[in-house]
């Protein structure tokens, strides 16, 4: 059941929602869509859903062109963010809508219908609101039904769009590895899209990061948030700070602070690089390559504390984030004196245009060996 | 009883309720005052003739068929505003509400010069066998005309707020074009479509002006209860005229209620909200 996506391009007047796309999303594989609104991942699902054509470009499945098939013909399951749900159907009336609209020689049975209903109720743990209405079930539960009604028809593919976005945190927390169980237990392709970054982490097998009808990366998502292969990614995926670089030599640097002698590649004159949070060290000894900074805040969020630092060299406020219990051991106050140094870095150089666009494939990754501090 | 934000339950109602006596209910309550001259035998008397009869049989028969006919017509051409976009849509709203404004009776006189045996029409239709003046039918197309503005007004803002997401979760799950409209759009839009249909018919019920002018008139053929309410005030049979005006009025209220119970049950699903 291999879906294969080539060259999708999709134009609406005004801009360019997709741009020369091509995916392959395998048997099984949970697939994320993630970027900022207007990035085309909406258009994507909904050509795969059979809602919207492309331009151009092809989809097959296992061979066979999946776009000529219309929606009601593509055996897909949709989940909308507002659930769209039929309200003025019962629970099961609205999870019984896909079995009930097939035609007579296909339609299954009453009883069968009512079997597969009452399943498919126990398994989205509904059973008892069988007879309510969509306007008596609270949002995660409307969503709940939403999926059950999707999965009713048997889909082969299961797309949905924005699944959790109207829900509130916690009910959205707990969805999610609900739906992360519920996949594993059915194996069923599931692309999402999702503007969450943080979603699409912690749910998908793969991620597919968006921006403006283009495929930025596409990757697990340890690979995506370790090594982003372009400016956008390190800036949509985690939180990150951005420094810039200058050539110094054969090396590069800012402020206070250069990379190792012999680091520097190519003819860039200027460079810009994306350093995680977690990957600043603070403690940096004496005679070792360094920031001189300030502690500024120390902002406690449960088992870890992000800090912000400001460092007077490149006028810059950075963010770090450290485990609380090393706060009192490293005696981590307002106002204390640091020496930072960036552990891990990602660089991109920039071309020589005014305006500093980022050279397109060429990337560095910097990582420090003598990784613990103190 | 829950405390509100803005106060004046009290002053509201209290204004609703002395309104609504001085306006609706004392002009009824006189008119049923009247109609106790000829009392209850009377009533039975003049329901018996049947050219009293023949007038409530065209004017409720007419009224129900015409809001029917509204409905359906005023469905399509809702659709059409609300879905589409085309040259002239804009016009084609603004049409819609033309026999709210026009006098009664300028529509009736416009009726009948262009469906008049000799009119602009008419000419056309009466070799066919098809004679619309001066009958039921051209009762009808009068009655039709004037409550078609309420079918598509309360219509229109309802269409207007369905969610393309459904349409396109139904197709996705298997329906056709034709199952997404009989099972899903229709069954959202009935509720609404029973208070067009509700206007639409009270309108017809007591539509005076234009339909007497196309009607002709004709006992027992084409003459509407209106008509005999009218033409009793003119012999200053006061009586007579209150006592036809209350048998209207307990006919209007059944069907009024009637199609008030079907609209509750219709949406039962919007009844009890979480």
């Amino acid at each position: 059941m291999t879906l294969a996506l080539k060259r999708l391009s999709r134009h609406f007047p005004d801009i360019a929602a997709l741009d020369d796309v091509s995916l392959d999303i395998a048997p099984g594989e949970f697939v994320a869509l993630v970027g900022p609104s207007g990035s085309g991942k909406t258009t994507l699902l909904r050509i795969l859903a059979g809602l919207d054509y492309p331009d151009e470009g092809s989809v097959t499945q296992n061979g066979q062109d999946f776009l000529a098939a219309s929606a009601r013909e593509r055996n897909v399951g949709l989940v909308f963010q507002h659930y769209a749900l039929f309200r003025h159907l019962t629970v099961r009336e609205n999870v019984a809508f896909g079995l009930r609209v097939r035609p007579r020689r296909r339609r299954p049975s009453r009883d069968q219908i009512r079997a597969r209903v009452d399943e498919l109720l126990k398994r989205v743990q509904l059973a008892e609101l069988g007879n309510r209405y969509p306007s008596q079930l609270s949002g995660g539960q409307r969503q709940r039904v939403a999926l059950a009604r999707a999965l009713a028809v048997e889909p082969d593919v299961l797309l949905l769009d924005e699944p959790f976005g109207a829900l509130d945190a916690q009910v959205r927390t707990a969805l999610r590895r609900w739906l992360r169980e519920l996949h594993e237990e059915l194996e069923l392709t599931t692309v999402f899209v999702t503007h969450d970054q943080e979603e699409a982490l912690e749910l998908a097998d793969r991620i597919v990061v968006m921006n403006k009808g283009r495929i930025e990366q596409v990757g697990r998502p340890h690979e995506v948030y370790q090594d982003p292969a372009t400016p956008f990614v390190c800036e949509f995926i985690g939180r990150t700070n951005r420094i810039a670089l200058e050539r110094r030599g054969d090396t590069w640097g800012a402020g206070g602070w250069s990379l190792p002698a012999g680091a520097a590649g190519g003819l860039f004159r200027s460079a810009v690089g994306y350093v995680r949070p977690e990957h600043l060290s603070l403690l940096v000894p004496e005679g070792q390559p360094a920031w001189e900074a300030k502690l500024r805040h120390v902002y406690l969020a449960g088992s870890i504390a992000h800090l912000d630092i400001y460092v007077a060299d490149i006028d810059q406020t950075l963010e770090v984030d450290v485990a609380s219990e090393d706060l009192a051991r490293l005696a981590l106050t307002p106002g204390v004196a640091l020496r930072v140094a960036p552990t891990r870095l990602v660089a991109f150089p920039l071309g020589d245009g005014p305006a500093g666009v980022p050279v397109v494939g060429e990337r560095w990754i910097m990582r420090r060996q003598n990784t613990e501090q103190s | 009883m829950r405390r509100r934000v803005l106060p004046g339950f009290g002053l509201s109602l209290g204004f609703a309720v002395t309104y609504l006596g001085l306006i609706v209910l004392l002009p009824l309550a006189a008119l049923a005052w009247k109609a106790s001259d000829v009392g209850f035998a009377g009533i039975l008397k003049l329901l018996a003739s049947p050219r009293t009869l023949a007038a409530l049989k065209l004017s409720f028969g007419g009224a129900l068929l015409a809001a029917g006919i509204n409905v359906v017509v005023g469905l399509m051409v809702t659709w059409a505003l609300v879905r589409y976009r085309f040259p002239g849509r804009r016009i084609l709203d603004a049409l819609i509400d033309l026999p709210f404004a026009l006098p009664t009776a300028v529509a009736g006189i416009a009726l009948t010069a262009i469906y008049a045996p000799n009119g602009w029409f008419g000419r056309w239709l009466v070799p066919l066998g098809i004679q619309v003046a001066y009958t039921p039918l051209g009762v009808l197309l009068a009655m039709v005309f004037v409550g078609f503005p309420f079918v598509v007004r309360t219509l229109q803002p309802v269409l207007q707020s369905l969610e393309q997401d459904v349409e396109d979760a139904a197709e996705s799950l298997g329906a056709t074009g034709l199952q997404t409209f009989l099972r899903v759009v229709l069954p959202t839009l009935v509720p609404t479509l029973l208070t067009g249909f509700a206007l639409a018919l009270a309108r017809a019920v007591g539509e005076y002006g234009s339909v007497i002018f196309i009607a002709g008139n004709i006992p027992l053929r084409s003459e509407i209860a209106p008509l005999l309410i009218v033409q009793r005030l003119d012999e200053f049979d006061y009586a007579t005229a209150a006592a036809l005006g209350v048998v209207m009025l307990a006919f209007s209220l059944v069907l009024l209620v009637l199609v008030s119970a079907l609209q509750r049950w219709t949406r039962r699903w919007a009844e009890q909200s979480a």
